[in-house]
């Protein structure tokens, strides 16, 4: 069973996930800080691949990108490091990375290369829903990865209904009109958003991105979905950390507890 | 027949890879521009402000000493008399106008040069629109004097300091903004890049070039189609407004300069065609200069509008099936070409526009062949790099 589907069928609640970019700050950083994630206590894993150009994304993991390339990191480079993280990492483990990168190292080798290693999904900021349908669905399915879609505030109903069709993982609920990492706080128009997107009664469980970085806005979040995503906070915590896996356990202890 | 099908694609070129943030945005104006600058108000408004505020038609202009030169019967087309001395206005007018159509109140654009960003800055002090231009903060420094007038026309001047901080961080950070102000802003995007509608869009304005040059040339001489049409490429806006009108006549070659900076093989240089592989750039599939891990390169040239990593889906598509021909033109020759021009025609072109000059050196045509140059911009914006390079 894909670890993605196990997780929310045994939790649905304060479902957390956190954000980091391969190869940061340190290039050999990528599973020791897998295993520091699920020491301390989250629910899921999201390895960002870094990318030169990442437009949805806003200062902080920008730069966590630019530092990660600079390290070394690709997505050769990505896969050599992830052989054998399933002997130490349980946690469902979705990789995030744009388009481009993806389709240079081919689509098929990417998603067969996903299985091998031990990964459960897919977010594809750049990949809309159609082009996905279209050209890249019955791949993902055939080497059983999860595909997760975002939605924002704008996102039309009929739209929404449209992903959570074609999702059967979650959804990535991008919290505000905002890139990652702009805003921090969480207000009441983003509040009657997230109950309006709740009263909708979706099918897939829904996380909550962008803007989370405490146990205030993760648990804010958590009451009106199944959980939240933290990504440039954590990215700010990791930057400049002497004592990295402690302080990532103490991060994630802060946030859930 | 080249034209944009309905998903956006020009053959395999295209499309709009794009966050769902901006699907929204994305979606309105696919919804609604065509229908839009299909009335007659448009039309009236749009044709008004071309002929009456940025002075169109653009001559065409036949060289004569350049024809002597090069043995052929080579025309300019004017596009450096534009107001804001290049053809980047044609676009600006057309999407200001459809902007206020949609109710937007807020315009944000990319500038590399500053041309497009003056374009834009313009147009929104016409309309008594909010502006915010985004510009790579290497490009600030190099392009004060276009900065200054931005600011003189009451533009918001936005320093983009991620990657390279060039024109391709100034265009990653206007979507960025454009995500982070879905609802009131219209990007007003520079050449025929991003995702779908904007290649086309881009395109349609700027097909005024062609347009008027179809009824030029029949009045001089006794037909619409020249033996040849040559544009410079950076993202293409230029290129193709003048090739718009060509592009299912065969017997018309078009010709596209691109800039080889230093040197095919340099490692500074900006000729995508020959150095890029096909890919995903700003939302679109296209070709563009990355490395084989698909991180998008750094390009180089000298003249700062066709410092860019890609070509617009159109040209990819013109070039995939071989119906336009390409060449790529040296920082060098192209400065050699702007003096020559200056010194046979009077005309101090912009360094843009003086790839497409050199381009003759590249090509074969016939003794009697009219040939088309699209004299994209004038070189005033250039001063400092002619002074800089000093060869004249």
């Amino acid at each position: 069973m894909n670890r993605i589907h196990y997780l929310f069928n045994n939790k649905q609640e304060r479902v957390l996930s956190i954000y980091f970019t391969a190869g940061f700050p340190h290039l050999e950083d990528t599973i020791p800080v897998m295993e520091a994630i699920q020491a301390g206590g989250a629910d899921i894993i999201e390895i960002g691949v870094p990318y030169s150009d990442p437009i949805a994304d806003g200062p902080t993991i920008q730069d966590s990108n630019k530092i990660a390339l600079e390290n070394g990191m690709s997505m050769k480079k990505l896969f050599e490091q992830l052989r054998g993280f399933r002997a130490k990492i349980n946690l469902p483990v979705v990789l995030m990375g744009y388009l481009n990168p993806i389709i240079q190292f081919g689509m098929e080798e990417f998603c067969k290369k996903c299985k091998e290693v031990g990964i459960d999904g897919l977010i594809v900021p750049d990949l809309p829903m159609q082009q996905y349908l279209d050209e890249y669905k019955s791949l993902f399915e055939e080497y059983g990865l999860v595909n997760t879609f975002l939605i924002s505030p704008q996102t039309s109903e009929k739209r929404i209904r449209e992903i959570d069709e074609n999702t059967d993982g979650f959804i990535y609920m991008v919290s505000s009109h905002s890139i990652t990492g702009a805003k921090s706080g969480i207000s009441a128009e983003q509040i009657a958003y997230f109950k309006r997107v709740q009263e909708m009664n979706l099918k897939n469980p829904r996380l909550i991105g962008f803007g989370i970085s405490d146990s205030e806005t993760f648990t804010t979040a958590s009451k009106y979905s199944n959980g939240a995503i933290i990504g440039s906070a954590f990215i700010k915590k990791i930057k400049d950390s002497k004592n990295q896996s402690q302080d990532i356990k103490d991060y994630i202890q802060a946030v859930i507890n | 027949m080249i034209r944009v099908d309905e998903k956006g694609f020009y053959g395999r070129f295209g499309g709009a890879y794009i966050p769902e943030m901006l699907h929204p945005n994305v979606e309105e104006l696919k919804e609604n521009y065509e229908a839009i600058i299909a009335t007659p108000e448009f039309q009236q408004e749009f044709r008004m402000l071309l002929r009456d505020y940025v002075g169109r038609p653009t001559p065409l202009y036949l060289a004569q000493r350049l024809s002597e030169k090069y043995g052929a019967k080579i025309y300019l087309k004017r596009e450096d008399l534009c107001h804001t001395g290049a053809h980047k206005v044609n676009n600006t007018i057309g999407q200001i106008i459809l902007a206020k159509k949609l109710g937007k109140k807020r315009v944000i654009a990319e500038t590399g040069a500053g041309q497009h960003g003056v374009a834009t800055a313009t147009v929104c002090a016409l309309m008594g629109m909010d502006c915010t231009v985004y510009m790579g903060e290497l490009d600030i420094e190099r392009q004060r004097p276009n900065v200054e007038r931005m600011k003189i026309l009451g533009a918001k001047v936005v320093a983009a300091t991620s990657g390279s901080k060039t024109l391709k961080d100034a265009t990653n950070e206007a979507m960025r903004q454009w995500i982070n102000n879905p609802v009131d802003t219209h990007y007003i995007i520079g050449s025929v890049v991003g995702p779908h509608p904007y290649p086309e869009m881009v395109a349609r304005f700027q097909s005024v070039i062609s347009e008027e040059m179809k009824w030029q040339l029949k009045e001089k001489e006794g037909r619409e189609n020249p033996d040849l049409v040559i544009a410079c490429v950076g993202g293409g806006s230029n290129a193709a407004g003048a090739f718009y009108h060509y592009y299912n006549t065969p017997e018309v070659r078009l010709v596209a300069a691109e800039a080889a900076g230093l040197g095919i093989s340099s490692g500074k240089s900006a000729a995508t065609t020959v150095l890029g592989t096909p890919g995903i750039l700003h939302g679109s599939k296209t070709i563009l200069m990355q490395t084989e891990d698909g991180q998008v390169v750094e390009p180089h040239s000298i003249s700062a509008g066709l410092d860019y990593p890609g070509i617009g889906p159109v040209h990819a598509h013109l070039f995939d099936i071989g119906r336009a021909e390409f060449v790529a033109v040296e920082d060098e020759d192209a400065m050699k070409a702007g003096i020559e021009l200056s010194r046979l025609e009077g005309i101090i072109p912009a360094i843009e526009s003086a790839h497409a000059i050199h381009a003759l050196n590249m090509i074969e045509y016939q003794k009697d062949d009219v040939i088309v140059i699209n004299l994209s911009g004038r070189g005033d914006k250039d001063l400092e790099t002619y002074i800089k390079w000093g060869g004249y």
